[in-house]
């Protein structure tokens, strides 16, 4: 056994209000400069949706994340051997207009116009050249548009539905999306490390954070293709690869990250998970309707003294275990098998866990199975579309995670407002496999947690240590605290 | 005189920049090396350019390195016409190919005003210069293949030994001359441009595990132990 730590997150969707604050928040901080105005390491997009880079899902067109060859994993843009032959052009890079062109105003205008009839307007001009353009799109263009033919209808996850559950998505009347707001899965099997010739890209021992050397990225961009969530960019400026970096200069000093920290929904979890590094390869062999449940098998419990022995003859320090027994995500992910991964069937085993978005709520009684809330049979969202996003195609396990989720809400509804009878909602609780107990653990947890109880961070000490970085204070155009762009264009 | 400097002393000058340029850029603009790709702001143009170019080039690379290195074995491999017929067909179409292809990317760059500066165009217009001068040579003065071996081969490796043997390359015709200048000031904007990237080519790619696991170090080595096994090493298997 090789136990490790690894800072992951859960993104609870019921909670998510699509209002971009922590794609805002992100935005200033990290991604301000010269090179990165069209990355948004953090994203919110509505679903169903084509989404950011348009078509991300589609790894046809991208070959990104993994396949299995003869029982191992290996990378669907191909081996070694193969990349390096690509080097000097890689065919399945996102272009520039996959993401969009970023642009600002020529504000100046409104001051410089001579004084007339019309209003002045300020033009949109590329954040490119400065060249006058017309916005085609933007960083979240197709917001709301779930169900419109023209952004929604080319989600890729659309093809394994019939057509009548298309149907069911796109009558305007009953129209339904949701938002899934993406970081960087910081994931254990990461695509993004094994693609990059020059071994720029590596997971961080000690809390699992993926990043990208400055000093070693040599701009042959594999890693933006490779990485199936689209969550590497290319800064064309500098000619580096950038990526989120799990705010990590806030983790070290016990800040959340930006994107947690400003949540308005409240929809982020934060924790650490223990893991075993020996059995990675094998989880992520395993024939896709499994996935989620080989993934859920490396994780170890914090709380049993076995795993924790281990993890000490491992190196995991105490403060991390003894994070590791408070965690959030362990909770929804293993106890409860709320949260599930974003396409596990790309085979990264991602660290980023999604609490599915619950069936719109209904405010009467539903008809039929005599609750108050929609039921899963008449859901208005497919179960097999969000199978496709969050089960690796197995709605078991998306379903397995939706009778829970119900059944807390019947449980809560009849303890609350005392208007269901309590038959009903036990009956419930036990068809999901849940104690009245758990059930209140989850609505708590869910409903009104703070800040401490959602984001747990593990003490790291890194204070105690030389930060293996220049001197934040200098964060100037070149960014990542590099006084000097590169030179030499 | 010129003859002295151009082929004498300026190659050494050349190769020292180029040392003492890569350490220093090493040494403390390490994240400057880069190939700064512009694919994600030009993608077309850049297959039918970069491609051609790159592997072009670096097969004309290495059949000068291999005339230089292994002179001998050159020659012998060149004896029969029929072998130096084919060597100079080829030649001919790589060298085509090349400058077809760095042409493309020159004119490429002119749509690429937001991430191209003056150094791109001057190592964009050298390279151009230099594939064409090459393939002018090799069409004008046939059997070049075959004559190299006798005249700038000598030249480079006495060049190597520290005896620079000037007369070699004095008779030669100017574009010849041309050629070879250019190819020492290339070699002497490697440090000062992203010819750098040259001196980062990946290979070892070929044998790094996939996954790279980075342990935190202090100043004098690692902070903790035991080291956990398997850091840095393989968790899953390359395709
Ligand atoms: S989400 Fe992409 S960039 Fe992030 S670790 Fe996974 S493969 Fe790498
Ligand atoms: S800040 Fe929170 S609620 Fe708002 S879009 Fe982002 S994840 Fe959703």
């Amino acid at each position: 056994m090789n136990v490790r730590a690894q800072i992951s997150s859960v993104f609870h969707l019921d909670k998510c209000i699509g209002c971009h604050t922590c794609s805002v928040a992100c935005k200033n901080q990290w991604t301000d400069r010269r090179g990165v105005e069209y990355a948004w390491w953090n994203d919110v997009e509505t679903k169903p949706g084509a989404g950011y880079p348009v078509l991300w899902e589609d790894q046809e067109k991208y070959r990104g994340g993994w396949t299995v060859e003869g029982g191992r994993p290996a990378l669907r843009q191909g081996g070694p051997g193969a990349t390096l032959a690509r080097l000097f052009h890689n065919p399945a890079l996102p272009v520039l207009k996959d993401y969009y062109e970023p642009f600002t105003y020529r504000y100046q205008d409104l001051f410089d116009a001579p004084a007339g009839d019309d209003q002045p307007t300020a033009r949109p001009i590329s954040l490119l050249d400065g060249r006058p353009i017309d916005i085609e799109s933007g960083p979240n263009w197709d917001d709301d548009l779930g169900g419109s033919p023209v952004y929604a209808a080319q989600d890729p996850g659309l093809a394994r539905l019939t057509a009548a559950e298309r149907e069911q998505l796109f009558e305007v009347e009953r129209l339904a999306f949701f938002y899934l707001p993406r970081i960087c899965n910081h994931c254990l099997n990461p695509a993004c490390v094994a693609a990059c010739p020059s071994g720029a890209i590596y997971k961080r021992g000690e809390d699992g954070v993926v990043l990208v050397s400055q000093d070693k990225c040599r701009s042959w961009r594999m890693c933006i293709s490779a990485c199936p969530y689209k969550k590497v960019y290319y800064n064309w400026s500098t000619g580096k690869s950038e990526k989120c970096i799990l705010c990590y200069p806030r983790l070290e000093v016990g800040e959340a990250p930006a994107c947690f920290h400003t949540c308005v929904g409240r929809i982020r979890y934060l924790g650490v998970l223990l893991y075993d590094a020996d059995r990675l390869a094998a989880a992520a062999s395993r024939p896709d309707a499994e996935l989620v449940e080989a993934q859920r098998e490396v994780l170890l419990d914090p709380a049993d003294p076995a795993v924790a022995a281990e993890a000490r003859a491992s190196g995991v320090s105490e403060q991390v275990l003894e994070a590791a027994r408070r965690s959030p995500v362990w909770r929804f992910v293993k106890e409860w098998g709320l949260a599930l991964p974003l396409h596990a069937e790309w085979r990264t085993l991602p660290m980023l866990f999604y609490v599915p978005p619950l069936l719109p709520a209904l405010a009467g009684p539903a008809e039929g199975d005599g609750g108050f809330f929609t039921s899963l049979e008449r859901a208005r969202l497919p179960l097999r579309y969000l199978a496709g996003l969050f089960g690796a195609g197995n709605t078991e396990v998306v379903e397995a995670a939706y009778r829970k989720l119900i059944a807390v809400r019947l449980h809560r509804r009849a303890a609350q407002v005392g208007d269901l009878p309590p038959a009903a909602a036990a009956g419930a609780l036990a068809a999901a496999g849940l104690t009245p107990r758990q059930a209140d653990e989850i609505y708590r947890l869910t409903a009104l947690a703070s800040m401490p109880e959602r984001v747990v961070i593990p003490g790291l000490a890194r204070e105690e240590q030389t930060e293996p970085t220049a001197d934040p204070q200098r964060q100037y155009a070149a960014g990542f605290g590099f006084l000097r762009p590169p030179v030499g264009r | 005189m010129s003859d002295l400097f151009l082929f004498g002393i300026f190659p050494y000058l050349a190769v020292a920049l180029a040392v003492g340029g890569l350490v220093h850029r090493y040494r403390t603009l390490r994240h400057t090396v880069t190939a700064r790709s512009s694919q994600l702001l030009e993608d077309r143009a850049l297959y039918w350019g970069s491609v051609p170019w790159h592997y072009a080039i670096l097969a004309i690379l290495l059949a000068h390195l291999g005339a230089t290195l292994f002179p001998g074995a050159w020659g012998r491999l060149l004896g029969a016409p029929g072998r130096l017929l084919a060597l100079e067909v080829s030649g001919l179409a790589l060298g085509g190919l090349a400058v077809l292809g760095i042409a493309l990317l020159l004119v490429r760059r002119s749509r690429l005003g937001a991430s191209t500066g003056a150094m791109d165009w001057v190592v964009l217009a050298l390279l151009l210069l230099q594939a064409a001068t090459g393939l002018y040579v090799a069409f004008t003065l046939r059997w070049g293949g075959a004559w190299y071996v006798q005249t700038a081969a000598p030249w480079l490796a006495s060049l190597a030994t520290l005896s620079p043997q000037v007369d070699r390359m004095a008779p030669l015709p100017a574009a010849v001359k041309l050629h070879a200048v250019n190819a020492f000031a290339l070699v002497a904007l490697l440090p000062l441009s992203k010819l750098a990237h040259l001196t980062s080519l990946p290979v070892a790619y070929l044998w790094r595990p996939p996954q790279v696991v980075v342990w935190r170090r202090a100043p004098g080595g690692p902070v903790r132990t035991p080291r956990p096994a398997g850091g840095g090493s393989a968790t899953a298997s390359r395709g």
